[in-house]
């Protein structure tokens, strides 16, 4: 058996999520997914089932490289009502992951987009503690924010006291400054259990990405790279 | 006693709720857009009603949304998960109380996944020692703090200023309930009401005088999708489904929307002040929006808080109008005013939606 599917069927979402579908069709109905993109969780169900029961290797690569799997909200609305107990959802978080690990999420316009979260959420986890943090949501990443939240960046220290929120200070309390012991674990759990190793795998293979397209690629968030996986939407 | 019949049917949509000794960990999201409510829920807890919750320094993250946007792996995240159940522990708590519903259906399900998987909760104890030397004890109890809210609405309703009627008609409010999709969706059994029958915030809703709607889209997502709002080219998807629930209730003349997840109000306030901006389309009356509040902000109203302590300034969509509605006494220019400071800027208006 190939290593990839090996390491799907391995995975304890997918053991736990997919079962043989009826083909009843509910979870498309309710999937917000399906009625913006054209996506289809109980297709991709379907699909799952055969490649694992085929060992269809060269299937599977071609879903771990396209924009398919990343059509997903996460959202699982579809597991509430799924009368053979699949999850669709649960098993989309399975692929993309293996997705990643595997390097294939660069081939694909919307799997290259992992590395602007990478680089965000993923990284001030480790720096702060938090996957959000506001003063780094700024109007031109975040142009939806509105002026309000402007005027909340401008005064974010007062904004925040009035509130009783303790904005990057030491003690108890919102947005406190997570005390640098507790980053220090946050950093050796990330090693122990490959988080680290799956940023590194997203940096690498988005690097390589970059210089076939011919893209500026650096470590910040103005390189032409990122910019790109960031705004771009062939599918206007 | 036995349970049976009609009580038997209904016993999986209880749930218990610990009435005391809560150990609280605080969302990523709520802290960042809502710090006042995070506060608010702390205070009504210890100051209205007397009750001990741990608020402390060493947690971080759950990962949630991280995880979630699929950039970190199921066992980085378990392993975090059970690093704050280790400082749980160690504080002498059993009672979890995590802030955020991202967090609330991840800590429901990785609970789930080692209760029939040992072997797998074994592998996170390891790593957990080897990465940080601690060793953990599961929660006695997952709740949500909109559950211990729910389960102590009466009691706020005895400490009431303020009633979610509309002062002029004497009619109740008309309320927009929306529980967010990873309360009860996931594991129906761990929300008051289940996926079937949700409570937790129409239960509040009606014991403080209000009226809940019962609009189509109602169960439907906020349209936050993680990555589909993370990354600008994707935000198509979440403004979209956002639309559908405001089409979906506008009909309805909604007073307020009160939310139970800490990212479901930032899409239901944002999203109103962006369509304002692409179409003209204003769903409140009057040019101004409908208010997305916290179910924090709401029971802080109905206690009579200061609306700015609350946070309430921090909506692009204005509160004032529903103030009014409630006959809620507030000093406007507080708004600005921070111990013996004052801030001199003032917010840009947008151009379609009327703000105060």
């Amino acid at each position: 058996m190939s290593e990839l599917i090996e390491h799907l069927k391995n995975d304890i979402r997918i053991r736990e999520s997919l079962n043989a579908c009826i083909h009843c069709g509910t979870c498309t109905a309710i999937c917000p997914a399906a009625s913006f993109y054209d996506y289809d969780p109980r297709e991709l169900t379907a699909q799952v089932h055969e490649i694992i029961s085929r060992q269809d290797e060269d299937k599977l690569k071609e879903l771990l490289s396209g924009d398919y799997i990343w059509y997903c909200g996460e959202c699982m609305s579809c597991k509430t009502r799924c009368p053979k107990d699949n999850v669709p959802g649960v098993i989309i978080e399975a692929l993309r992951s293996l997705s990643q690990d595997s390097g294939l999420f660069a081939e694909s316009e919307k799997g290259r987009q992992q590395l602007m979260i990478k680089r965000s959420i993923g990284e001030w986890i480790l720096n702060y503690g938090y996957c959000v943090v506001g003063d780094h949501l700024n109007l031109d990443l975040f142009p939806e924010q509105g002026p309000n939240w402007q005027w909340v960046l401008d005064n974010i220290e007062l904004v925040f006291e009035k509130q009783g929120a303790h904005f990057m200070k030491e003690g108890s309390g919102a947005m406190r400054k997570v005390p640098q012991q507790d980053l220090d674990e946050l950093y050796e759990i990330f090693k122990v259990t490959g988080g680290l190793k799956r940023f590194e795998t997203i940096e690498k293979f988005s690097e390589t990405k970059a210089q076939q397209m011919g893209m500026e690629f650096d470590e910040t968030h103005d390189c032409e790279y990122f910019k790109h996986v960031y705004t771009h939407n062939s599918k206007k | 006693m036995e349970l049976t019949g009609k009580q038997k049917i209904w016993e999986k949509y209880q749930k218990e709720i610990p009435s005391d000794s809560y150990y609280y960990a605080r969302s990523c999201i709520r802290q960042n857009f809502w710090p006042g409510s995070e506060n608010t829920f702390i205070k009504i807890l210890r100051e209205e009603l007397g009750k001990d919750i741990k608020d402390e320094a060493h947690h971080t993250t759950c990962t949630g949304i991280a995880y979630h946007s699929d950039v970190v792996p199921l066992e980085t995240t378990m392993t975090v998960v059970a690093r704050q159940f280790s400082l749980m522990s160690e504080s002498g708590y059993e009672h979890f109380v995590p802030s955020c519903i991202t967090s609330f259906g991840l800590y429901t399900e990785i609970l789930e996944t080692w209760h029939e998987h040992p072997e797998i909760e074994q592998t996170i104890r390891n790593f957990l020692k080897e990465s940080t030397g601690r060793t953990f004890e599961k929660p006695k109890f997952l709740i949500h703090p909109s559950d211990v809210i729910y389960s102590l609405r009466y009691e706020i309703l005895k400490k009431a200023r303020y009633r979610l009627i509309n002062i002029e008609t004497g009619r109740p409010l008309q309320c927009v309930e929306h529980i967010g999709c990873h309360y009860a969706k996931m594991f129906p059994d761990a929300g008051v009401g289940g996926a079937e029958f949700p409570h937790v915030l129409a239960g509040m809703v009606e014991a403080w005088g209000g009226e809940v709607i019962d609009y189509p889209e109602r169960r439907s997502c906020c349209g936050f999708g993680f990555r589909q709002y993370l990354v600008q080219a994707n935000r198509g998807y979440s403004i979209a489904n956002t639309k559908r629930k405001f089409e979906s209730m506008e009909p309805y003349k909604p007073d307020l929307i009160v939310t139970n997840c800490p990212g479901c109000p930032y899409f239901l306030d944002r999203w109103q002040y962006v369509i304002s901006e692409m179409e003209g389309k204003i769903y409140g009356g009057d040019g101004y929006g409908i208010p997305a509040l916290t179910y924090e902000e709401l029971a802080g109203l109905v206690l009579g808080y200061n609306p700015w302590e609350l946070g309430l300034q921090m909506h692009q969509v204005s509160v004032e109008p529903l103030l009014r509605k409630m006959g809620f006494l507030y000093d406007p220019a507080d708004k600005y005013v921070v111990g013996n400071q004052i801030i001199q800027d003032r917010p840009d208006h947008p151009d379609v939606l009327k703000v105060l």
